[in-house]
Formats: C-alpha cells, structure tokens, sequence
C-alpha cells in the first residue's frame, strides 16, 4: 500500500516534468496552425521545417557555436584540470576560486560583463564573440569534471610509466588520457548541453547577425510560434534520446569488460 | 627533468589566462563601471559617484528586489516541497528504478529550456489545453488566466529550476542510512519527527546547494518572467537587463549586477559552512 503511493507521488512529478514535452509533440503531428485543439494528424510541418530558412539558418549557428565551444574549451579545461592538479604555483589557491565563479554566478552577470569588456575593446559582436562567451562560462564545468577523475586515478600509474622511461608528454598521452577519457567525455557532453540551452549569454552577447536558435524563438514567442518549431524540437529530442542511449550503452559494455 | 618544467608551464598558463582575461577583467570592469555617471546619450562619464548605489534604495527598485525575493523564495520553497517527497519515494525503489528515474529527471533539462516554456503557454493561456479541458468536463465555463502573472511565472521558474533541486536532494537523500532512519523509528519518534529531526539536518548541504542553483536564476532568469509574466513584472534579470539594453544606463545596471554578486556570495559562504563541497555545484 505504502510502496503505491510512493508511487503516485513520482508520477505527479513526472506528468509535471513532461506534460509541456509531450504537448509540444503532439502538437508537431497537429493539421492546423493553431495550437490550441488537435484536428487530426499530419507530417506537414515536418516538410514546412526544410524550407524555413530563417530558422535551419539559426539551428545551424546553435549546433557550430556549440561544437566549436566544446570542443576548446574541453581542450582547455583537461590540460587546466591536469595542471591545477599535478603542479603547484604562486596563485594556484587563487585560480582554485576564481574557476568556480562562473559556475555560481548568474547567468545574466557573465553576460552584461563579457558585454561591457567587448564593447572596452571594441569588438563588434558576432559568431566570435558569442563562441568566446560560451567558452567562458564551459571551462570550469570541464576542469571540475576532469579534476575529479584525475583525483580519483592511481597516481601509481604515471609513476611507473616515467619510471619505466617515458616522457612527460608521453606519458600524458599514452597513460594519463585514456584513464581520465570517461571524466572529459562527460564534461564535454556537460558544456556542450549547456551551450544548446543557453538563452541569457548569449542573449548579451550575439550580433544581430549570429543568431541562435534560443534568440529566434525569443523574438517570436509573443505572436505565436509557427509548429515547424515543435517539428524540430521533436528531432532534438529524438536526437538526444538516441545520443543518450548510445552513451549509456557505452558505459555499460566498458563495465561489463571491466 | 627539463621535459617536466615544460609540461608545467604548458598545464598552467592557459588556465591563468583565462581565468584573468574571461572571469575576473569582465567582473573587474563591472565593479569599475557601476563608480561611472551616465549621461543622456548612453554613454558613461569616467567619474567617481556613489550615486547608482543609492539609486538602489529606490523605492521603485526597492519594490523590485522585495518581489523578486517572494518570487525567487516561493519557487525555491516549491522545488524543496517537491524534491524532498520525490527523492524519499525514490529511495523506497529498486536500484534500477531509481537510476532510471533520474535519467528522466535530466533528459527535459537536455532540451531547449525556451521550447519547454513555450509548452506551458500552449498549457496555460486562455484558449489553452488546460482551459479547454477543464470546460469540456464541465468545471469552469470561463476561461481561467493562468499567465501573463505571478502564477504563470512561478509555474516556469519551478519548472525549469526543479531538476537543479531534485538533483542534489536526491543525491543526499539517497545517502542516508537506513539504520540511523531504524534507529530514529525505534525510538518511538513518528514520519514527522524523523523528518525534521533526522532527514533535515542529515541532507542540509543538498538542500543549500538546491538554493544556491534555484533562487539565483530564479531572480536573474528575464525570459520566464517576460514570457509567462507578460512583462508586466520586474525581476532583478529584468531590471538588469533593461539598464543595458533598453535605458542603457550601464553604471546603474552595473551596480544592480554588484547587488545580485553578493547576495550569491552570500549564499555560496553558507553552502561553504553546511558542509558543501564547491565541486558537486558543477556535476550537473
């Protein structure tokens, strides 16, 4: 009886967590432009979505700032976790807290300072400094998710290979990355969601002519949404079920192996 | 030997770098700017004024803050009422269940967070789903203003925060151990002692973190309140976002950013003191 209303209560968080993401779904199936009742089935919109320039123009630049910032500031963040955390240096206590401020800070904050320091230098805004900004705000969830890992590794491991005569570089290469590998592929997959997402950075910090896919469903969201937005947030979201999927996958064949 | 230094420098200096070019030049320049005087065309005069500090003793702005606290508050005391009976069932499933669950915590959170907000328009306003279903069984026969208010704002902020408060609650939730709960029931303390005297105090630093990661956006989140609220509410975002963009008053709007960085900081010393550990911030 007490494990049934346990139950229940999931549910009700569950129909809270996925009753809009299902509305949305149905309504990418809707024959009428209106989302208001549903009047039968159609894949229209699905079709009206490879026409509409302004919007596949818009998801194209989302998904190339979102690669792009991944994948730098992956980069940057491993080689930054693996020196935070296997060297010491004046200021190394400082760098420590300073990594952790754009995690806690307010989206709203990164986005009218990176503002104001790009109008300082006279940048005009754009697909840079949008890719720059997403950089910005990623770095440390890679740093802290790699530094983890690296913490939790055996530090017996790169001894016995430089031990055994291996180089530095050699050894962060051939011992170091593949062991810490599952702790950046979930920092990248981190930034990269966080990157998808992002409304309010880039909101401050996009030029009128990089616009992203959040931006142009902002400008449009008070006159009404045409459904061949539902249409592609259907196959974002199958998209991401699949990714997810795979992933999971991944890890469990890794475990079994092990 | 030789081989190492390079490493060390090659480890190091981009994340100095950056760390001063990208977090603390940005912040720096804030802090700078919100001293500055604006003038009538947009621009900033270099002076040194104490002036857009006082500015926000306002009453204007006083009313601001005041709402966007109730608002920020009420959805983070929404989320913790929701988290704490979601994550205690969960702990009542199978292993499987419950990492099952939690997938399906994240996967909405991996969607666009404007899409899924444009979901509860379609949900709430006048001629909506929820409207439509609730005449055709007969209970209301006018239609029932769920946005454009305080109400459709909540709605939004719970729903898009709830996975942030979820998460670390069910994290430590999770830990608890059975037999201190045995322990607590034994002792012949009932379901509502148990929770507040034992759960409470064993899982504070989920319950900070959960804060610390709703009430912050809460409060700077300008697309929910002006999308479900209609514009016509001004929160702490709002505000902001309308000195730089709109009055292009930067000095004011810089200085309201000063504000929202402390009462952060403010929240993050008391996630410090709990016990909490600044890495788990990241992990989701």
């Amino acid at each position: 009886m007490k494990n049934w209303s346990s139950k229940i209560v999931i549910g009700l968080v569950f129909l809270f967590l996925y009753l809009p993401i299902i509305v949305l779904i149905v309504f990418s199936f809707n024959d009428t432009k209106l989302n208001i009742l549903f009047e039968g089935f159609t894949l229209k919109w699905y079709g009206t979505l490879a026409e509409n320039r302004t919007l596949l123009e818009a998801f194209k630049n989302t998904l190339v700032v979102a690669i792009i910032s991944t994948l730098i500031s992956t980069v940057i963040g491993t080689i930054g976790a693996f020196g935070l955390s296997r060297y010491d240096f004046k200021g190394k206590k400082l760098i420590n807290s300073l990594i952790y401020i754009p995690i806690v800070m307010p989206d709203i904050v990164i986005g009218i300072s990176l503002l104001a320091v790009y109008t300082l230098m006279r940048l005009s805004l754009g697909m840079f400094t949008l890719i720059l900004a997403h950089i910005a705000f990623s770095i440390p969830y890679v740093l802290v998710s790699v530094r983890s890992t690296l913490e939790g590794m055996n530090p017996y491991l790169e001894e016995a290979s430089s031990d055994l005569g291996a180089s530095a570089l050699q050894t962060f290469f051939r011992v170091t990355l593949p062991t810490i590998a599952p702790g950046i592929l979930s920092g990248a997959m981190l930034v990269f969601t966080l990157s998808m997402d992002d409304v309010v950075v880039s909101y401050f910090t996009a030029g009128p002519e990089a616009v992203t896919l959040p931006q142009y469903i902002y400008s449009m969201i008070k006159s009404g949404i045409s459904p061949d937005v539902n249409a592609l947030f259907s196959l974002m979201l199958l998209v991401t079920l699949i990714g997810l999927t795979v992933y999971s996958l991944i890890l469990f064949k890794r475990r079994v192996k092990v | 030997m030789k081989n190492n230094k390079l490493m060390k420098w090659a480890t190091t200096w981009p994340v100095i770098i950056y760390s001063f070019l990208l977090i603390v030049l940005p912040l720096v320049y804030i802090f700078i700017i919100s001293f500055f005087q604006s003038d009538s065309y947009g621009g900033m005069n270099v002076t040194f004024t104490l002036k857009n500090y006082l500015m926000l003793f306002d009453l204007v702005y006083i009313k601001v803050f005041l709402k966007s606290f109730l608002i920020g508050g009420l959805t983070t005391l929404i989320c913790i009422l929701i988290a704490y009976p979601f994550s205690l069932c969960l702990r009542r499933q199978s292993e499987k269940v419950q990492s099952l669950c939690m997938i399906l915590v994240i996967i909405p959170f991996l969607t666009n967070s404007l899409i899924r907000t444009y979901g509860w328009i379609v949900l709430l306003r006048k001629e909506g789903v929820v409207n439509s279903f609730l005449k055709s069984i007969g209970l209301i026969e006018e239609s029932i203003s769920f946005m454009y208010n305080d109400f459709g704002i909540v709605v939004g902020l719970v729903y898009t925060l709830l996975p942030f408060m979820i998460l670390p609650i069910y994290g430590a939730v999770s830990k608890l151990n059975n037999s201190v709960l045995e322990a607590s029931r034994d002792l012949g303390a009932n379901g509502i002692q148990t929770f507040f005297r034992v759960i409470v105090p064993e899982t504070m630093s989920g319950v900070v973190s959960g804060i610390l990661m709703v009430f912050i956006p809460a409060i700077g989140y300008f697309f929910i309140s002006d999308i479900l609220g209609g514009g016509k509410l001004m929160l702490i975002g709002n505000l902001i976002k309308n000195q730089f963009l709109t009055a292009r008053n930067w000095p004011f709007g810089a200085a309201t950013s000063i504000f929202l960085i402390i009462i952060t900081l403010v929240l993050v010393k008391l996630y410090k003191k709990t016990g909490g550990n600044m890495d788990d911030l990241g992990g989701i």
